[in-house]
């Protein structure tokens, strides 16, 4: 069991390095995440694992436990929907939109193991007319070290590949290896993979066309959550879109963004119709 | 209602299968082989059926095969509910007129999935 200072001690410490909000009602996810940590580092408990933590002594447990708590359960085309506008809204709209020869840049900001992208990934070589010749460029971000070599490595058990995704499409894209399923080259090569905070400044990433943020800002409290949205906007181009998580939305939440009428899931920038051109088949 | 013949020669997984197919609505009949399977279908073809591989008597691709050759047995989705999970074996069973193919073991969600894949079970937006 963890003592009531020591969760308290948790939530500080994660709010801290990762941001995540961590509220009064966790203990349950608290220690089924870290109870693994404690084996595998010959922790007695968890008040050895916070002293830990307190004195800084060991930046491999303190990035272990931020990687537990962080991590989510992922699947390929998970919620359907966001998949569905990405072919028959964003990217309609954008290669109307953009001069021939500009590169589409997509951000996945919490790609996780990787299945968030590699479904992107597959759609546009299912779907090559819907832009043509264009490049596009997916990067896959995450905070956790562990899932984004997994990500690197696009490996899953048959439980992972066969949720969400056809059998066609498996035997398309994916090989056996062993007992497991390897994503094929062409569509490995069209991700990369980077370690990020979504704290820090998103300068380096550059600008993008369309973000995938989904399931990772209901970690975060409200002030965190719309200073990341106005960081985000800033980030994107004022035509791209930003897709969020079923169980999350902008309402009240900052201004950066509106929801796109018609689409649960997906937003667009707060900027005034001049600038913003209607989404193909859509008014707004 | 909607039809699901479930051929496997384990009762537990037909009685595991059965439990799922219900709770989607699903009306079920069970055989215990592919020339029990053939037999079913002969009477009242199901809209989908739930096909096991290595059964005695007649296999699960020998039964898709034979199904697939008559005019009334292009009808029924057929999912395969295999533990046999090589890209073969897959690949045979597309070949044969597979529409979908489970890996075993398999759960609530993967079935209710690839129902939804072959259009029997209702598409869950998110």
């Amino acid at each position: 069991m963890i003592s009531a200072s020591d969760y308290e001690f948790f939530s500080r410490f994660l709010k801290q390095r990762s941001g995540l909000l961590l509220t009064d009602d966790k203990h349950y996810l608290l220690e089924s995440r870290l109870m693994p940590l404690l084996r595998k580092f010959d922790l007695a408990d968890f008040s050895k694992l916070a002293a830990v933590l307190k004195d800084g002594s060991s930046a491999i447990i303190s990035s272990a436990v931020v990687e537990a708590m962080t991590t989510n359960e992922t699947l390929f085309f998970r919620d359907k929907a966001p998949f569905e506008d990405f072919t028959r809204t964003m990217l309609p709209t954008l290669h109307a939109a953009r001069p021939a020869g500009q590169k589409l840049r997509i951000w996945c900001a919490a790609a996780s193991s990787g299945q968030e992208p590699y479904s992107l990934a597959i759609l546009l070589l299912e779907n090559p007319g819907l832009i043509g010749r264009r490049d596009v460029e997916i990067i896959g971000t995450d905070l956790s070290n562990e899932v984004l070599e997994r990500a690197r490595a696009g490996r899953y058990n048959q439980f992972e590949v066969q949720r969400g995704m056809g059998v066609q499409m498996l035997m398309k894209y994916f090989t056996k290896v062993g007992d497991l399923w390897e994503v094929k080259e062409p569509v490995r090569k069209m991700v990369q993979y980077r370690k990020f905070n979504l704290l820090e400044s998103f300068a380096s990433l550059g600008t993008f066309d369309i973000v995938f943020c989904r399931n990772v800002l209901i970690y975060f409290d409200a002030p965190t959550k719309a200073d990341i949205l106005a960081r985000i906007a800033r980030a994107l181009t004022p035509d791209g879109f930003l897709v969020l998580g079923a169980a999350e939305t902008v309402i009240g939440v900052g201004d950066a963004f509106k929801p796109l009428p018609q689409h649960r899931c997906t937003y667009v920038p707060n900027v005034t119709p001049a600038v913003r051109p209607a989404p193909v088949g859509m008014k707004i | 209602m909607k039809t699901c013949l479930v051929v496997d020669d384990s009762g537990l997984v037909r009685k595991i299968a059965r439990r799922i197919l219900e709770r989607l609505g699903f009306l079920v009949e069970e055989a215990a082989d592919g020339q029990i399977a053939l037999d079913c279908c002969a009477k009242a073809m199901p809209d989908v059926i739930l096909l096991d591989w290595e059964m005695p008597n007649v296999s699960g691709i020998e039964c898709l095969r034979r199904l697939r050759a008559t005019e009334a047995g292009k009808a029924p989705k057929v999912i395969f509910c295999t533990s046999l999970n090589d890209m073969e074996h897959i690949a045979a069973a597309l070949e044969a007129g597979a529409d979908e193919y489970i890996m075993k073991p398999f759960d609530d969600d993967i079935l209710h999935e690839k129902l939804e894949a072959v259009g029997l079970a209702e598409k869950d937006l998110l």
